[in-house]
């Protein structure tokens, strides 16, 4: 048996060979298919293993909560908050909490100015626990402290695109910034941390959260982010279900209503982008299936074509001593080979096409082709081969001798 | 024990409601080394007589054994067997591999034998050389000559050392000087004790025969041993 397959492997190369412009046409179909389903792998493992890493360096166990204002309310000129209030809700009753700090975004203006220079920035206030929660370092100078708050210091923490926006000094610490009229002392430059999906996570200012109430004036209408970091031992589910209820009552909630709040893990959102590049995947996926089985039929074609055209040799070879395994082997093997040479080329190419991709778009994380997907892609091609060949070889396995021979 | 034993052999077909009968209650024995050839116009049954003899087909009804093998009731995959055990097909259109050289065609019938690669080119150039084209081994069945590819069909026929040679019509596509180099080999070959059994209608090469069988619808007309054969230039 062993023999009669490289015997048959052997004729097979020898006819591929022959035919080589057929061949190739023939097996183009299933070159395209695993092409695209290789690039689009590629490409989407490439953003997920990135996303995955990215997310873990964000800390997977923190929470953040948000108001929430659907859209219909939002046209009534209702809006959800979050208040200072909340926030001492969950620091005094809430369990399972590493550390927790509120954000407080500028509302006015978020220009920032050095000199001469202007630019725009993330300005959050916080405190100093956000270090903690958001895993975010300073490389010189320092973070805000628990007495800049106290006493609403006018200092300010910088990633390092707001110091190269604002040209200022490799080291910018006790230089002044400007923003919204008030002058900052800058205590502390933060670490870089490079963009996620095209967001530089450098370009952000952190002041004391006093400091930012302050600015902001109306305390009544501040409505604030609160982003807190699980100890080692709570459950993300149940922190989260205990903060809702928390919430709930204190923003009066009926059982009809719905939440005016939302809380995110990372995790949840490291699921969801998880689910959406599951769902291009599989959907491409399914494209690809389709045209992978369109290959098939091709190479199933041009196999019945070349049984007949071959009817005459098949005669003369059963003539000669060739018994059913062995014409319906050549055939079955010729047609595997086809496809697998498809397979092949197309892995190749999609894989080509996935780093070029991956490299002409700015930012986008480069491709990376897993095991699995190789091992699928040569295992699907060559149960296409054998799916859509096993029809002609039986065909030329079956073939009578005497008509055989007798065929024009 | 003949080599070949035929009892009561027939071979119907149906064409409609029709039944031809091509082989009508066939009786003969062939001893080993004959020289046999079978004559008869066209529809005598003679080709239908060498499909059966070559185990391409199998007859409708009655007893086949050849060397001493009953071979009326194989399937297929068994009639291959002895296809490639115990007969060599030499044809009329030659019936080469076209996309294969006269070695790879000569190696064929051994790669069912399951013998490797290296012993099948060095039998078969043993072949080659035994029907005078050890010089033509590379050469494509379309860049050699007609004498030159019923050659090359007689050395496939001889690799695998059949107990009979069956030709049909081995010459009736050459011209009359290959046709004597070709009658010459197997007159050759049946010196060297091959038994060889030739269906042909020209009068000529049935003259190199010692036995010449004359089929008619179907039955033998008449089974005629005649002398050594005498060379016909």
């Amino acid at each position: 048996m062993f023999f009669a397959m490289i015997e048959s492997a052997r004729s097979a190369f020898a006819s591929i060979l022959a035919h080589g412009l057929r061949s190739f046409l023939t097996t183009l179909g299933i070159v395209i298919g695993v092409a695209s389903v290789i690039a689009v792998v590629s490409v989407t493992q490439g953003m997920s293993a990135f996303i995955s890493d990215t997310f873990s360096s964000l800390g997977t166990n923190s929470l953040t909560i948000q108001s929430y204002t659907p859209f219909e309310d939002q046209m009534k000129g209702i809006r959800a908050r979050l208040t200072p209030a909340d926030l001492e809700l969950i620091e005094s009753r809430a369990t399972g909490i590493a550390s927790i700090t509120p954000i407080l975004a500028a509302n006015r203006s978020s220009q920032i100015k050095y000199g001469s220079q202007t630019s725009f920035s993330q300005i959050m206030g916080t405190t100093y626990a956000f270090q903690d929660v958001a895993q975010t370092f300073t490389q010189r100078g320092r973070f805000l402290a628990a007495t800049d708050n106290q006493t609403r210091r006018r200092i300010a923490v910088i990633g390092d695109k707001v110091r190269e926006n604002l040209s200022l000094p490799e080291d910018p610490i006790n230089e002044y910034v400007e923003i919204a009229g008030e002058w900052f002392k800058v205590v502390g430059l933060l670490e870089e941390r490079g963009e996620i999906m095209g967001m530089n996570r450098d370009d952000m200012v952190l002041v004391p959260y006093a400091t930012m109430v302050s600015l902001q004036g109306n305390q009544a209408r501040i409505d604030i982010q609160i982003q807190l970091s699980l100890s080692e031992s709570a459950n993300v589910d149940e922190v989260s279900q205990q903060l809702t209820t928390l919430l709930r009552n204190a923003h009066g909630l009926s059982s009809e209503e719905d939440d005016d709040f939302r809380i995110q893990t990372a995790e949840q959102l490291m699921e969801e982008f998880d689910q959406i590049i599951g769902m291009v995947t599989m959907v491409i996926g399914g494209v690809v299936g389709i045209s992978l089985l369109v290959g098939g039929i091709g190479i199933m074609n041009i196999m019945l074509v070349s049984v007949t055209e071959r009817t005459r040799e098949i005669g003369i070879c059963k003539a000669v001593g060739a018994k059913r395994h062995h014409i319906l082997m050549q055939f079955l093997i010729e047609a595997i080979l086809l496809s697998l040479l498809g397979g092949v080329i197309g892995l190749a190419l999609g894989f080509g096409m996935g780093t070029l991709i991956s490299n002409t778009i700015p930012g986008f994380p480069p491709a990376s082709i897993p095991l699995w997907s190789v091992g699928l892609a040569l295992g699907f091609s060559g149960f296409v081969g054998v799916l859509f060949g096993i029809l002609p070889a039986a065909k030329a396995a079956n073939l009578d001798p005497i008509d055989a021979l007798r065929y024009e | 024990m003949s080599l070949i034993n035929l009892s009561n052999i027939s071979k119907h077909y149906e064409m409609g409601t029709q039944v031809v009968k091509a082989l009508d209650g066939i009786d003969i024995g062939v001893e080993q080394n004959e020289y046999l050839a079978f004559i008869g116009s066209s529809g005598s049954g003679k080709s239908t007589m060498l499909n059966i003899l070559g185990c391409l087909d199998t007859p409708t009804s009655g007893q086949y054994r050849l060397n001493d093998k009953v071979v009326e009731n194989l399937d297929q995959n068994a009639l291959s067997e002895i296809r490639n055990q115990e007969i060599g097909f030499i044809f009329q259109s030659f019936n080469l591999l076209p996309r294969a050289n006269a070695l790879a065609n000569v190696m064929q019938p051994l790669i069912y034998r399951s013998i490797g690669l290296k012993e099948r080119k060095r039998r078969a150039m043993q072949s080659l050389e035994r029907v005078g084209l050890a010089d033509r081994v590379d050469h494509l069945p379309n860049q050699l000559s007609g004498g030159q590819r019923q050659r090359v069909a007689i050395a496939r026929a001889l690799v695998t050392q059949p107990s009979i040679l069956l030709a049909d019509e081995p010459t009736g596509n050459l011209d009359s000087k290959t046709t004597i180099e070709i009658m010459r080999l197997f007159d050759e070959l049946h010196s060297e004790g091959q038994t060889l059994i030739i269906v042909t209608h020209e009068d000529e090469i049935a003259a190199h025969c010692q036995r010449i069988v004359e089929m008619k619808d179907g039955k033998i007309h008449s089974d005629s041993a005649v002398g050594l054969a005498k060379d016909s230039h």
